[in-house]
Order: C-alpha cells, then sequence, then structure tokens
C-alpha cells in the first residue's frame, strides 16, 4: 500500500520540519495519517467530512508559512474540491500538499463512485500543479518527504492496496526525474503506480521472446521527464504507456502531447478506456479490464509486427 | 404484518450478506434498519414488479454506505431475488460496494461520495411539483453529510421553495468513521439548526415503531414547508457487541462474530 509508506515518509518529514501541518476529512485512519495526529496533536486538523473546506483551509494555512498536506481519497479529493484547488492553491501558488488515497480500480470492492479514475487528467491541467504517483511503498514514502521541499503545490496519487516492492531503498527519487528501472533496445514501457511491476515483468516475458523492453518508472507525470523519454524512445521508436487511469487525460495523454510534438513514433495508450469501474477484488479488476503484464506483453508484440 | 419480526429476519440476512462479503458498512445499517422495514413495508408507494412506475414514491438514499440495509429491505420486498445478497460486492454483481442507479431494480440514484443526496432529492421535488404530481419524496441522510457544505445549500434550497413533498431523515447514530460526530466535526443540535433554517422538525427514536409512524403522518400533513425527523438511532443496533462503537462504521463480521450475533438476534 503506498499509503502506509506516505504515512511512514510524512512522519519522518515531520520530524524535521516544523511548518508541516495535516489535515485530514475523517479519514485519518485510512489515508495513515493517524500516527502523525497522535504525534503531533497540535499540527493536526481533523475538519470532518468536508473536502471543500479540507483544501481551502489548507490553503490559508499555507499563507501563514505552514507546508499543508491536505489528506482524503481522491475521488473526494480532487473529485469534489477542483475549482477550490484551482484558485486557492494553484491560482495562489501555495505549496499545499494535495494527498490522495484510494486511486483507481485498485480500490476493489467499494466500486465505481470511489475509484477515482479522473484525477489525473484534473491535477495535470493545472499551472503551477506538480502530479506525482509512486510504484511502492518506499518510494511513496520518499516522496512524502520529497514534497515538502518544493515550495509550489502537489497532488500525490496513492493507492489503496498492496504493491509488489520494485525500488530499493538505495534507489533515488527526485522529482521530475523518471528512474529506468531497466535498459532495453526495441521498446520503451513507461508507467507509474501500481502498472510498474507488471511492466517489469512483461519485459521479462518479452526478453524470452528476443525483444528487448526499456522499462521507465515515470513517477512525476508533471513536470514530464522529457530528457529522459525522449533519449529513450529515439533509441526504440515504439512506446506503451500503462496507468490504472482513464486513457484519458493520464500519464499517456501526458507522453502522447511530448512525442507527437517532438518526436512522433508508435504508441499504445494502455489504461481504463474511457469506462467507469465495479465492485470486485482488486486483481479481478486489473485482469478484467486489461491493465497487467500479459496485456503489456500483446500490445507490445502488436506494435513490433505492425511496425 | 409484525414490523418488529420483519426487522430481525432483515438484520439477520444483512449480517450473513455482510460476512460473505467480506468488507463493507455495518453499523449504519443495522442502525436504519426499523426505519427502512417501516419505509418499505408501511409507508412508500412502491410496487416491486413495476420498479419505475411513474407514481411512485422516490426514496433517495443520500449515505450510500449503508446500502446493506436497503438491499436487504428491497429484496425482501420482492425487488429481486434473496439469492442475489450472496453476491454483495463480488465481480460483476448488481449489489455494488455503493448502489448503483443502473444495476439494481428499486435504487433511484448512485450515491456514495456523501452530501449530495438532498439536492438531489430537491430536484426530484421540484421536478414532481412542476408536473403537479402527489408522488412523495424521501431521501435518506446521515449525521456525518451534515459536515459537508452541500447538504447545507440543500436545506436552503428545500425551504425557499417550501418543498412540502420532501421528508429528510437523519440518520443521527453519533458515529462516523474516525470517531464520534461531537469529536469529529460537533454537529449539535441538528433539531435547532433546521429549525433555524425554516424546515418542520420532529426528533425521534428510530428504533420506536410507533414514533416512526406518527412522524411520517405528522410530515405527510405539514403543506407549508419540508420536513426533516431527526431519528435518534443506536448504530450496530441489535448486537450488543457492535452497539455505539464507531470502530463498526466500515468492518464486517467475521464467522464467529456472525454466529454470536445470530445467537443474539433470535
Ligand atoms: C464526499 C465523501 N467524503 C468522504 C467519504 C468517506 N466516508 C464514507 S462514510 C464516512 C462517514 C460519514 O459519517 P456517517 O454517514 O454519519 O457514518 P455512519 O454513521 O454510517 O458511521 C466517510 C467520511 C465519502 N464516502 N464521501
Ligand atoms: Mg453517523
Amino acid at each position: 500500500m503506498t499509503r502506509s509508506g506516505f504515512g511512514k515518509g510524512l512522519l519522518e518529514a515531520a520530524k524535521t520540519n516544523k511548518d508541516i501541518v495535516v489535515l485530514s476529512a475523517d479519514l485519518a485512519g485510512s489515508t495513515k495519517v493517524s500516527e502523525f495526529a497522535k504525534t503531533y496533536p497540535h499540527r493536526f486538523f481533523q475538519v470532518g467530512v468536508a473536502e471543500q473546506n479540507l483544501v481551502t483551509t489548507a490553503s490559508g494555512l499555507a499563507h501563514t508559512g505552514k507546508i499543508p498536506y491536505a489528506t482524503t481519497f481522491s475521488a473526494f479529493s480532487p473529485g469534489r474540491n477542483f475549482e477550490q484547488i484551482r484558485t486557492t492553491i494553484c491560482y495562489n501558488d501555495q505549496p499545499v500538499k494535495i494527498c490522495s488515497t484510494h486511486t483507481g480500480l485498485g480500490v476493489g470492492e467499494d466500486g465505481a463512485t470511489h475509484q477515482m479514475l479522473e484525477d489525473i487528467a484534473l491535477m495535470r491541467s493545472l499551472p503551477n500543479m506538480i502530479v506525482i504517483q509512486p510504484c511502492d511503498d518506499l518510494e511513496a514514502s520518499k516522496a512524502a518527504i520529497e514534497i515538502s521541499k518544493v515550495n509550489k503545490p502537489v497532488y500525490l496519487r496513492l493507492t489503496r492496496q498492496n504493491l509488489p516492492q520494485v525500488t530499493k531503498e538505495s534507489s533515488k527519487f527526485k522529482i521530475g526525474k523518471a528512474n529506468i528501472l531497466r535498459k532495453g533496445e526495441h521498446i520503451t514501457i513507461i508507467a507509474i503506480g501500481p502498472l510498474v511491476a507488471p511492466s517489469l515483468e512483461a519485459a521479462d516475458k518479452l526478453k524470452e521472446l528476443g525483444i528487448s523492453a526499456e522499462v521507465i518508472n515515470c513517477h512525476t507525470v508533471k513536470p514530464l521527464d522529457e530528457k529522459t523519454i525522449l533519449q529513450s524512445v529515439k533509441k526504440t521508436e515504439l512506446v506503451i504507456t500503462a496507468e490504472d487511469h482513464q486513457v484519458t487525460g493520464g500519464l499517456g495523454s501526458a507522453v502522447a502531447e511530448l512525442l507527437s510534438q517532438k518526436k512522433p513514433v508508435p504508441l499504445k495508450i494502455i489504461g481504463v478506456e474511457d469506462k467507469f469501474g465495479e465492485s470486485g477484488n482488486y486483481k479481478e479488476l486489473f485482469n478484467k479490464y486489461k491493465l497487467n503484464s500479459k496485456r503489456i506483453v500483446e500490445e507490445a508484440k502488436k506494435l513490433i509486427e505492425d511496425f | 404484518m409484525d414490523l418488529k419480526k420483519n426487522a430481525l429476519e432483515i438484520r439477520k440476512d444483512m449480517l450473513i450478506m455482510l460476512n460473505k462479503a467480506g468488507s463493507g458498512h455495518t453499523a449504519g445499517p443495522l442502525g436504519m434498519t426499523d426505519i427502512f422495514t417501516y419505509l418499505y413495508f408501511n409507508f412508500l408507494k412502491v410496487n416491486p414488479k413495476k420498479p419505475l412506475d411513474p407514481n411512485r414514491d422516490y426514496l433517495i438514499l443520500s449515505n450510500g454506505h449503508i446500502c446493506p440495509v436497503q438491499y436487504t429491505v428491497l429484496a425482501h420486498k420482492g425487488f429481486f431475488p434473496k439469492t442475489h445478497l450472496a453476491t454483495l460486492r463480488k465481480l460483476s454483481s448488481p449489489l455494488q460496494g455503493h448502489p448503483h442507479r443502473t444495476q439494481l431494480p428499486g435504487i433511484e440514484t448512485t450515491s456514495g461520495p456523501l452530501g449530495s443526496g438532498i439536492s438531489q432529492a430537491c430536484g426530484v421535488a421540484l421536478g414532481l411539483k412542476l408536473d403537479k404530481k402527489p408522488n412523495r419524496v424521501v431521501c435518506i441522510t446521515s449525521d456525518g453529510e451534515h459536515q459537508e457544505g452541500n447538504t447545507w445549500e440543500a436545506i436552503l434550497l428545500a425551504a425557499k421553495y417550501k418543498l412540502n413533498n420532501l421528508i429528510v431523515i437523519v440518520d443521527r447514530n453519533k458515529i462516523q468513521i474516525d470517531g464520534n460526530t461531537e469529536d469529529i466535526m460537533p454537529l449539535g443540535s441538528l433539531k435547532d439548526k433546521y429549525k433555524a433554517f425554516e424546515w418542520s422538525v420532529q426528533e425521534i427514536n428510530g428504533h420506536d415503531f410507533e414514533e416512526i409512524e406518527k412522524a411520517l403522518e405528522k410530515a405527510d400533513k405539514i403543506k407549508t414547508m419540508p420536513s426533516v425527523i431527526v431519528a435518534n438511532t443506536t448504530p450496530g443496533k441489535g448486537v450488543k457487541f457492535m452497539e455505539d462503537d464507531y470502530t463498526w462504521h466500515g468492518k464486517t463480521p467475521s464467522e464467529d462474530e456472525l454466529r454470536e450475533a445470530l445467537e443474539e438476534l433470535k
């Protein structure tokens, strides 16, 4: 669960940075900020079920030099409070950190109302906003710390479900710098969050087929690491993106915007295809909606055959 | 119709369903079982064979997470086979984790994200008035939802348009996810607040069928303003170890807990 890593990183950052304050909208337990609330009760604000108030209060706190982490489920923030984030945080250019758990089909049993699949699109379109999705617990912990150091609004997208460990304690995490996890020659796979591990699996399977895939963990969707992506694509000239988000407006769109203007190459965007989710175990859902390594392998083979 | 006996059976079926689902909400649904049972078996004009009957009364569930009670009551009322209950929250089930309008007969609107039910109920009530239709609109909402701004926007609107075809029932169980409402974000007297917003207000014990009956009858007769019934309920009602304990907001009984609960509900 990248939400657990987030909780840990937040505590760590709060130890040295006394300006960090946390706000919750009746989901302190679920978003893993209860430890913070216990340790720093006077720096924790429980606003109740009130997501518009959550982010606007956070914006006010930022006026006094605080670094507010506004936490809840992503369906409600930014799902419910987009305009408040847009005006009072982004247009004001306040360093509020919108930290939202329970994203994508990965939410599972709660169903479509809670499976936020449009949040990257919303947050990516806002001037001043930085958009990050970590791929495992460790990376989430590092992200929670790093975002406190940038004097900018940030949207941190976290998962409810457990994710397999992909990065190491020693792996570097720098906002805006994508990490190449696997070097390859024939195709570039760019992924975020829960699709990073399946991308590595796919690269293993492709290797057996004689296809060498480069895998990039693009944890920062905005600002996009154009340099790393373009360098890889100049070599492979074929690209797949993968994310637990609508194919509209997410990581795939960000990559398409870049490539179509600077290096047009064949591209396949893997994500949820203009549908709402549904209740079910998240693993079953990932298979039903084809967000898995098998699909990545198929799409890679297709791209290589077709071009 | 023995309402008490009926509500007991509904509580049992609901707990069996929740145990099978392995995730979902328990405290709120148990606390609202008596009111749902009364509404569907004694008050609402609804036809399980014709769920979209244009002459029906509308029940808008705002706090969608308590859908287990609505699902179980709808099944008992004959809207769909009781066997569906065993599929709650499973892949391809019509019983979604939060209710979905297009999936299940008897569900008027999709909910789960809190605080938008009274607004939607106001919209339905306005539309019915435009068409000069006598259908009634009942909206179930929770105390936690009264922390959402949207709820208060709707409360203002209902008073402005004197929506006398609207009855709101508030599940005043004093709990939410992270704790007791008065610790998380104090709501104080909802009765006084609604009065100040120019609604007709009644406060009842949400487990007393006589009080439920009287309040609904009275609300039905008010012709000058919208009506609210603040129902004091016990979350987890009927199962001692679940009662008045917010940690039962969003968890389901294990096998052992289910056995113990069913024993108590005999
Ligand atoms: C807009 C929105 N914010 C947050 C949530 C998460 N949530 C689900 S239930 C709940 C508690 C609400 O209190 P209440 O309805 O009184 O809960 P209950 O009495 O059933 O325990 C919260 C915060 C949500 N579903 N929707
Ligand atoms: Mg409550």
